[in-house]
């Protein structure tokens, strides 16, 4: 709690900066995100141009060489960058927005979403993530965008819920909210102006391993060939589209295979450096099962 | 009245078979409701599955054929009643893709499959283990610096990634190993162990740092403690401490990462099998999700299921073997 008070204080917010390993992080993951949202202005070619042999090696025209199809490599990092980061994060905040309003009902109504959150967060972790996400990929209307969005949300909802749930019981028992309860404020009032202030930290303390994991699980998608079809750029689905022709020209893998492994790493850092000047958060490791 | 009492005194007795039997019974049923989940979501879910599958061109007779083939021209409960008395009895019905029973696609997978793990679980336990704990009784020193912040990195690779640029490496580059791990039918992924490495050092680089970062932050736990502190100040050795009483007592938590570290393996193996095109039970999962083969995915997801669940049970049940204080406590 003296952490969350520390970390609303408007100079602390920018706290966890102070060790260089979170800078440098911070730097890093900016840079592959300028990299994916100002990328497709740098390209040279376009992404789902055809212009030269499957699998030359790089050249003066094409510095990363060309892919299976016959398309620029350099082009299609460029542009391919905003599908993970995107969808990484809608799932993020759609998450949050609906597990957090779940949680916020049941923790300040104490009504019957209780016990039924509860078993719903126990079948979800009966399941590894990917299998969840696979089995709902079978569906008839399950490869989409939007279904990929709301599995991953579905899969952190639950979690979401019972930490604003158990955070927003403690808070409703205070003397403000049963003062707000006396001049008879109404409920989303009081939820929105004397609950929510006072929750935020904790809830928010683990967003970054979230992102982190939601991004995971959107590049695990999209490299199986489950996520955008061809000519889309993605790093992940690049990955497994050009991985025939490793051998012949291996940047067309390599290249889109170390931005993913510097955005994941890079965020992965700052998330650790933030959850820890917030105080307690759940790792990576407990949410990626 | 009488006979109930006597049951429950004889409960109190055998607080660990009241314990095992409790606990047994909340994972059937937690089992029944991911069931109804893998039915559910391949079912109910918007959308005609024949025509998903069919593709757009096929006609009308087709889809009629095929739906009742898959029983989806009955009503929902009777579909799922009929599919889940069959799962109770071993029988997970036909693939779409051969018509063989999804019981002998997952037989000739499995074996494949429970290699690899447990190749993978050989080569990371000691190794993890052992750098968790150095990491945890040197917190703060350069050992743990190292350890740790590697880790961190680690943690947050996607598998695919780590596996492509290990191909890209060791495989094209160095020419040390081969790329892919295809094994010919009827042939043992044993008769070749030089195909395993990859796909198990794939494993071990992120599941090490899961185990890594759990293990150090038991033993950071327990080395802070107060006992830890008593028996330093009584002048114990300092290895002495580290084994008998900060290692002691972090085994319950080694117990649970275990635990965890298969239930991730469940996971990560469905993507690195993928990756090599080793033609284990995740690879065949994949496939079946992009032929969109419900029968087998429906079977395969609830086998996965059903082992992640029995494997939660059995690490609490050591955990309140291990920890007597448990098994009243509850």
């Amino acid at each position: 709690m003296i952490a969350v008070a520390q970390a609303r204080g408007g100079a602390r917010r920018l706290q966890f900066l102070r060790a260089w390993s979170a800078r440098i992080g911070l730097a890093v993951f900016l840079f592959v995100v300028g990299v994916a949202f100002l990328g497709p202005y740098f390209a040279p070619h376009s992404p789902s141009a055809e212009p030269g042999i499957p699998f030359s090696t790089p050249s003066k025209a094409y510095p990363l060489g060309i892919d299976y199809v016959g398309e620029d490599v350099l082009s299609r990092v460029l542009f391919g960058g905003r599908t993970v980061i995107i969808f990484g994060a809608l799932a993020t905040l759609l998450a949050y927005a609906v597990g957090g309003a779940i949680g916020l009902l049941a923790g300040y109504s104490r009504t019957l979403i209780d016990p039924v959150l509860m078993r719903a967060m126990d079948v979800l972790l009966a399941f590894p993530p990917i299998l969840f996400l696979l089995v709902v990929a079978t569906t008839p209307r399950g490869q989409g965008h939007v279904a990929l969005v709301s599995a991953i949300a579905v899969i952190h909802m639950p979690s979401i819920a019972r930490i604003v749930r158990t955070a927003a019981l403690e808070t409703s028992v205070r003397g403000y909210v049963e003062a707000a309860v006396a001049r008879g404020d109404r409920t989303h009032v009081i939820l929105r102006r004397e609950i929510l202030p006072n929750i935020w930290g904790p809830v928010m303390a683990d967003a970054g391993p979230r992102f982190t994991v939601s991004i995971l699980l959107v590049a695990a998608i999209n490299f199986l060939g489950l996520g955008p079809s061809p000519p889309t750029a993605d790093w992940a689905l690049m990955i497994s589209e050009n991985r025939i022709g490793i051998t012949i020209n291996p940047w067309a893998v390599v290249a889109p295979a170390l931005l993913i492994a510097v955005l994941t790493v890079s965020l992965n850092v700052v998330a650790d450096a933030i959850a820890h000047s917030l105080g307690k958060s759940l790792d990576v490791e407990t949410l990626r099962r | 009245m009488g006979t109930l009492a006597t049951t429950r005194a004889r409960w109190r007795r055998h607080p660990l078979a009241a314990y095992a039997v409790r606990r047994v019974a909340v994972g059937a049923v937690l089992l029944m409701f991911v069931s109804m989940l893998v039915f559910g979501a391949t079912q109910v879910l918007p959308g005609d599955a024949a025509s998903a599958i069919l593709g757009r061109s096929a006609t009308a007779e087709q889809k009629e054929i095929y739906r009742k083939e898959l029983g989806l021209d009955r009503p929902l409960p009777t579909q799922y009643w009929s599919w889940i008395s069959g799962v109770v009895q071993g029988d997970l019905g036909k693939t779409l893709a051969s018509r063989d029973p999804v019981t002998s696609f997952i037989s000739v997978r499995v074996g494949k499959t429970l290699v690899l793990a447990l190749a993978t679980l050989l080569v990371l336990l000691p190794v993890a283990l052992a750098l968790g704990v150095w990491a945890g009784i040197r917190r703060d020193r350069a050992a743990d610096h190292v350890i740790s912040g590697i880790s961190l990195g680690f943690i947050a690779l996607p598998e695919f990634v780590t596996g492509t640029l290990l191909i890209a490496s060791i495989a094209v580059s160095l020419k040390l190993l081969p790329p892919t791990s295809i094994i010919e039918s009827g042939q043992s992924p044993l008769t070749s162990p030089r195909i395993l490495v990859l796909p198990v050092l794939t494993l071990c680089i992120t599941a090490a740092a899961y185990i890594i970062r759990m293990i150090r932050a038991g033993v950071v736990e327990s080395m802070s403690s107060d006992y830890v502190q008593m028996a330093r100040l009584n002048g114990v050795p300092e290895w002495r401490v580290v084994v008998r009483h900060a290692l002691r007592n972090s085994l319950a938590p080694t117990v649970q990462v275990l635990a965890l570290t298969v239930q991730y393996l469940i996971g990560g193996i469905v993507i690195v099998e993928t990756v090599f095109a080793y033609p284990g039970l995740g690879q065949g999962l994949v496939q079946a999700v992009i032929a969109r083969d419900i029968p087998t995915v429906q079977g395969v997801a609830m086998l996965l299921a059903a082992i992640y669940v029995v494997i939660n049970i059995l690490a609490d049940f050591v955990v309140v073997l291990l920890i007597p204080k448990l098994r009243t406590s509850q």
